[in-house]
């Protein structure tokens, strides 16, 4: 296995292999990156910076494309609707 | 990195993709002062996307083929003494010669006397009803997830749109163990097979081609074939497809879909640089309009990983002065350019792709706005102004390909900040005008 590190996604820790994106662990832990301004529930499209649909907070900096920042040990990453 | 630094560099590469890690390793060979700047928290840029990543599994290393071209470069950029900074993205001109960007710290300026863009490219999206849904995701954006550690293994994937990413994107799934039920291509089999009898050119393709046959053997590959819509309640179920005529459902848990690659101009456009159909205009040398500035890879034309690391070699040596050396490159670059131009002809989007979009379905993602909205409008500026279509944060990227197939509009206008920009990374740029304005005066204003 891996090494595993652990994040915190709106209060809820969750563990993911080292090397993942932030976006990685949106999507495994079934969380929704952002609500659309119509009430839509958004995740990633693009994987590579350029959509901006996975934009979460991260660290308190809000609007972090989640798919350009690895996670880190301890990260808290919070979404924003 | 500490808020108001500033870095000069002889030549400056931005984008650190094949073409941006090939300009700047050759320019630094030349001797001169190197900085590669990209988005991205690694080089490589989408296509190496984790290529040389030591952090990599154990069963990855042993499923996933090192790709030796990239670790080639990868090392040759490090011996070349070039200087990397990743997760910086340039954000504004502030002044002729200077660029400021912003990271998840703060924000610098980067000087230079010679800029090479390489900026790379993306994907095109096109909007059916539900492709707005969650696991709904690009083919190269899918991949890069992967590549970044989402686990696929067991998982069902359709892969559709156009394009030869579809065929690397299915087999990369399948060597980690998803299973691909269909990849769907619009394009027709008498176009691939024309393009097919003219790949005799180009034997690298045919191996490329061949190994990509042997990764896929078993799966179904769909000619005349393209998503119509995607279900769900908030996270993909299934995928109705047009097969051949005929609709087919098929139970999937992601839906990898994209239309070719759009050549990213935006910074290229800001910095004045003149682009014509979507493409940046250069010369032998890979000089744009601007005389300082070259630009290189999938901006001036998508044509692949062999084109862009010609033309960023040929870029890299032009800015460091060295341009006479290009020269030899110039035949092996006439080449890889006809097989672009025979890509562009053979993925033509069919026009029953127009119809995809329903009366409600969301063109623009950042605005959410509707395919019958947008209809009432005649041109991109009109839409903006009258549905804020372009106006989020994307700035038009995924939209504006969209709206340039559905309604032929012109979406290629760029207003500074290129990417949403932090207020202490404008405000700099209000701060450097001040003291513009007060050495002018004196500071007596």
């Amino acid at each position: 296995m891996p090494n595993q590190i652990t994040v915190t996604v709106n209060g809820t820790p969750v563990l993911v292999p080292s090397g993942a994106t932030v976006a990685v662990a949106m999507v495994l832990v079934g969380q929704v990156c952002r609500t659309s301004v119509s009430g839509e529930p958004r995740g990633p499209l693009c994987g590579m910076g350029i959509c901006f649909e996975c934009r979460v907070a991260i660290g308190g900096v809000s609007h972090c494309r989640s798919c350009q920042v690895l996670c880190e040990q301890g990260m808290q990453v919070t979404t924003e609707n | 990195m500490s808020s108001e630094a500033q870095r000069h560099f002889d030549v400056l590469v931005i984008g650190g993709g094949p073409a941006g890690m090939a300009a700047a390793a050759r320019a630094a060979e030349c001797g001169v002062r190197v900085g590669i700047v990209d988005d991205n928290f690694r080089l490589g840029g989408q296509i190496w996307r984790g290529e040389s990543d030591a952090a990599r599994s154990d069963h990855e290393r042993s499923n996933v083929s090192q790709n030796t071209e990239a670790s080639r470069w990868a090392d040759r950029l490090r011996a070349s003494g070039a200087t990397a900074l990743c997760g910086l993205r340039v954000v504004h001109q502030p002044d002729l010669g200077v660029l400021l960007a912003e990271n998840l710290d703060g924000f610098c300026e980067l000087t230079y006397d010679k800029l090479v863009l390489a900026t790379g490219a993306r994907e095109r999206f096109l909007p059916f009803p539900g492709w707005t849904l969650l696991n709904v995701m690009g083919a190269g954006g899918l991949q890069a997830m992967v590549k970044c550690g989402l686990p696929i293994q067991g998982k069902r994937v359709v892969v559709a749109g156009t394009g030869p990413l579809l065929l690397a994107v299915a087999s990369y799934l399948r060597q980690h163990d998803a299973e691909i039920p269909v990849i769907c291509e619009q394009a027709s089999w008498k176009s691939l097979a024309k393009f097919g009898l003219t790949l005799f050119s180009w034997p690298q393709k045919i191996i490329q081609g061949i190994e990509l046959k042997r990764d896929l053997a078993g799966v179904s590959f769909a000619a005349n074939s393209w998503p119509l819509a995607a279900h769900g309640q908030k996270t993909l179920e299934s995928v109705t497809i047009s097969r051949a005529g005929k609709n087919q459902n098929i139970p999937c848990d992601y839906l990898a879909c994209g239309f070719h690659l759009v050549p990213n101009v935006e910074l290229p456009l800001l910095l004045g640089c003149a682009v014509s159909n979507g493409c940046v205009q250069v010369d032998d040398l890979q000089t744009t309009t601007v005389p300082s500035i070259f630009c290189a890879g999938e901006p001036t034309s998508i044509g692949g990983v062999e084109l862009a690391l010609i033309e960023g070699q040929i870029a890299g040596l032009a800015a460091a002065r060295r341009g006479f050396e290009a020269k030899a490159l110039f035949g092996k670059r006439q080449k890889a350019r006809r097989f672009g131009r025979l890509l562009d002809r053979t993925l033509r989007l069919r026009s029953e792709l127009r119809s995809l979009s329903l009366p409600d379905t969301i063109v623009c993602r950042c605005e959410d706005v509707s395919y019958s909205r947008l209809r009432q409008h005649g041109s991109w500026r009109a839409a903006k102004l009258h549905t804020r279509c372009g106006m989020g944060p994307c700035q038009g990227r995924v939209c504006g390909p969209a709206t340039q197939f559905l309604f032929n509009w012109n979406a290629d206008s760029v207003r500074p900040p290129v990417f949403p920009a932090r207020v202490e990374t404008l405000a700099a740029i209000t701060g450097r005008s001040q003291l513009q304005h007060d050495d002018a005066t004196g500071g007596r204003s």
